[in-house]
């Protein structure tokens, strides 16, 4: 069954295989041409790329520091990217500075694309705070990790958009496992009832903690939205000009009033599920040796080469980025001290709550207690 | 007496079932090759085959609406919900279901389902992985709801759960999974609707139920030694409530204090507190007072120390009842 099913974009120059699966660039860095995509990619100049392939190392680079953080005890838990960052990457570079993410929680290098802090990609995972960031300043909001809620959020946002008359759209990732949740199912036939500008970027990672995407779908999972009315495409999530070309498409077409587009990006979880996963457990070494050989950042430094691209110069420029994001990481993830006990009143509601109050005042005069006279920062009340 | 962990207390006891009922069925995400994230399921899938103890699609409602049906057609499926925050996709099919089937046909149609939650805090988690939710099951009529605080309860409770045929909402205390303890085949244990008095004493109740438990027999070794004696009594189950086993306490100490991780408002302790005060008022040397996390979300990890009901905290309550002073002395109502 072809995966490109809206006719706008159906090209019969496409062979089967092409339709089933959109690559620009071979594994081993050859650039294909591509009638349909090509034109997404017009203004992709040798300079762009050294961009993309430097945002790639940086996000794989703040994923080695963040997994050794855990390890150091100075995060409880960290859930890698390692594998998967082509597909963030492209789709994030994608977005106009308006467009909306909603995320789960493994998207850490799409907030970094979107201007997140560094000190505020680790908050949640430090165990300082629920929000991590302000969404309305980065335009993603704070990362989900109940399955697959974020996709109806997005169809709402976009919702919002489309009535307000503007052509901001949204964009949702979820993973495989997410697409079984009823939400997704629901944001699915919302998207599609209201044609909401919003596109729906499915990182098919092939595992959800230790369930193949098998025990999800006996489809595949871009051969489900179709039956919603969403048009599908089916790419190679470990190519990022294959995943830029593909989300810009999408977002071309919710902007001009096209509706959903729902994205499978095929790729690999090369890591655990989080630090706190065993996955020797449930799959096999030669899967993940079959995956390490399409590895996304390999695939972009060929292609850099075969242009003649990939010099000296490049290659010091990012190592130096790299180098100054990690010790900003570590330094910045050191500092975040926890909050005074006293804030996890705080923000509960948006207007003073007298029952909240109360117990506020009381576990103040309980802190005060185990504090030398005049210390407490509630004294007197 | 083999000695088990209070998780492997479970994974025996699950055994078991599956052993002697055909029936029965492991349903769940992660439970099969990978054990379940908290290991509760490891080498069940291995022992009775993918057929009986089923990785399921990630979805909650799916689970146990699917439960639901499987238990229509004749089995017993025992659900596990991988973490507290998550049963809430599932929070319909059981409250307007499950709960209701029995009620609905008359009581033709019998619901022997038993829904394990890891529950609770204290484990230095990430958000919706350490709630308390058990009290909204306890106030949906048609659902019995257990929970355990050592590995003997854990093994017999979770079988005795399967072979109830009533609904069961199973709550374990997971920062306890790995408190260790002697497990035997008792022949003839307490019903599955019993409280049990912990640790005998005569000035003060303390009632409490899972991950506290501990903490209130803490509190109480360390109020002895202040010369105030505590009564610990392990509720055991949430509904119903052995009020019986409370009042005989409490007529007894004059003095009740209620303890438990969840938000106080609308929260188990209000009902004890509201029984008590009904049955016994007459016993009361003092108002009871609820020592509880507080009325807000389940804080981020670094703060939650202070959210959780602890010895200090669990004792400042003792002094409210014995009307020694405490934090709250001088406090006007
Ligand atoms: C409603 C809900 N159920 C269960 C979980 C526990 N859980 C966390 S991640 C995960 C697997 C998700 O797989 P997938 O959607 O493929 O995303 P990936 O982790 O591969 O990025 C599960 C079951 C959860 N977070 N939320
Ligand atoms: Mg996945």
């Amino acid at each position: 069954m072809s995966t490109i099913v809206t006719r706008p974009h159906r090209s019969d120059d496409l062979s089967d295989a092409e339709r089933d699966f959109v690559q620009l660039v071979t594994p081993d860095g050859q650039r294909r041409p591509h009638p349909v995509f090509d034109p997404f990619l017009a203004d992709v100049t040798p300079a762009l790329i050294a961009d993309l392939y430097e945002d790639l190392l940086v996000v794989r680079r703040i994923d080695a520091e963040a997994t050794a953080l855990q390890r150091q005890g100075e995060l409880g838990l960290w859930p890698p990217v390692l594998g998967q960052e082509a597909a963030q990457v492209g789709s994030a570079h994608a977005l106009r500075s308006d467009d909306f993410a909603f995320t789960s929680y493994r998207e850490s290098a799409v907030a970094y694309c979107r201007g997140v802090k560094v000190a505020d990609l680790l908050r949640i995972w430090r165990g300082t705070s629920h929000g991590a960031w302000d969404p309305y300043e980065v335009k993603i909001a704070v990362p989900a990790i109940v399955i697959g809620v974020q996709t109806l959020h997005a169809t709402g946002y976009a919702l919002g958009c489309q009535k307000k008359g503007s052509d901001t759209v949204a964009i949702t990732y979820f993973g495989d496992g997410a697409t079984s949740q009823g939400d997704v199912n629901e944001a699915m036939v919302f998207a599609a009832s209201f044609r909401a500008p919003v596109v729906f970027f499915c990182q098919n990672n092939q595992w959800a903690i230790s369930e193949p995407v098998g025990l999800q779908s006996h489809t595949r999972l871009s051969d489900r939205a179709p039956g919603f009315g969403i048009p599908s495409l089916r790419i190679d999530g470990n190519d990022v000009l294959a995943v830029l070309a593909a989300t810009r498409m999408a977002l071309d077409r919710a902007r001009g009033g096209g509706g959903p587009t729902f994205i499978e990006a095929v790729t690999y979880r090369m890591g655990p599920h989080t630090t706190s996963d065993d996955p020797t457990r449930y799959r096999d070494k030669a899967e993940l040796e079959t995956w390490a050989r399409r590895d996304p950042i390999d695939r972009i430094a060929a292609h850099l080469d075969s242009l003649g691209e990939l010099t000296d110069a490049l290659r010091a420029r990012v190592t130096a980025t790299c180098d100054a994001v990690a010790a900003d990481l570590r330094a910045a993830c050191l500092a975040l001290d926890p909050p005074h006990p006293l804030t996890m009143f705080d923000n509960v509601y948006a207007h003073p709550h007298s029952g909240i109050d109360r117990q506020r005042s009381q576990f103040a005069a309980y802190l005060a207690m185990f504090e030398q006279p005049g210390t407490s920062p509630e004294a007197g009340a | 007496m083999p000695t088990l962990t209070l998780a492997k207390a479970i994974t025996a006891g699950l055994r078991r079932s599956l052993d002697s009922d055909d029936r029965v069925l492991l349903l769940g995400e992660d439970i099969g090759a990978l054990g379940g994230v908290f290991r509760v399921t490891d080498g069940l899938q291995r022992d009775f085959g993918a057929d009986r103890v089923m990785d399921m699609p990630l979805a909650e409602s799916g689970i146990i609406g699917t439960a639901i049906g499987l238990a229509m057609a004749g089995y017993r499926p025992v659900c596990e919900i991988q973490f507290d925050g998550f049963i809430y996709p599932a929070f319909d099919q059981i409250v307007s279901q499950l709960a209701k089937m029995h009620y609905r046909t008359g009581g033709t149609v019998r619901m022997p389902i038993t829904i394990r939650v890891p529950y609770g805090g204290g484990i230095g988690a990430v958000e919706h992985h350490s709630e308390s939710p058990e009290a909204y099951f306890a106030h949906t009529a048609g659902l019995r709801v257990v929970t355990c605080s050592n590995p003997q309860d854990a093994h017999t409770m979770i079988q005795q759960s399967i072979a109830c045929d009533d609904p069961v909402m199973f709550f374990e205390p997971k920062r306890r999974y790995w408190t260790k303890g002697e497990v035997a085949d008792v022949a003839d244990p307490p019903g599955l609707g019993r409280a049990r008095i912990v640790l005998p004493g005569i000035d003060v109740t303390v009632v409490t139920y899972g991950p506290l438990v501990a903490t209130a027999l803490e509190a109480a070794a360390a109020a002895s030694a202040d010369g105030v004696s505590i009564e610990v009594i392990d509720l055991r189950s949430l509904s119903p409530i052995d009020f019986d086993t409370v009042t005989d306490s409490v007529r007894r100490t004059g003095r009740l204090v209620i303890t438990h991780e969840a938000q106080q408002s609308g929260g188990l302790g209000a009902e004890i507190a509201a029984v008590v005060t009904e049955r016994c008022f007459d016993a009361l040397r003092a108002a009871p007072v609820r020592v509880t996390g507080f009325d807000i979300p389940y804080p981020a990890a670094s703060v939650e120390e202070h959210f959780l009901p602890d010895l200090d905290r669990l004792l400042d309550g003792v002094d409210r009842v014995l009307d020694r002073a405490n934090s709250l002395s001088g406090w006007t109502a």
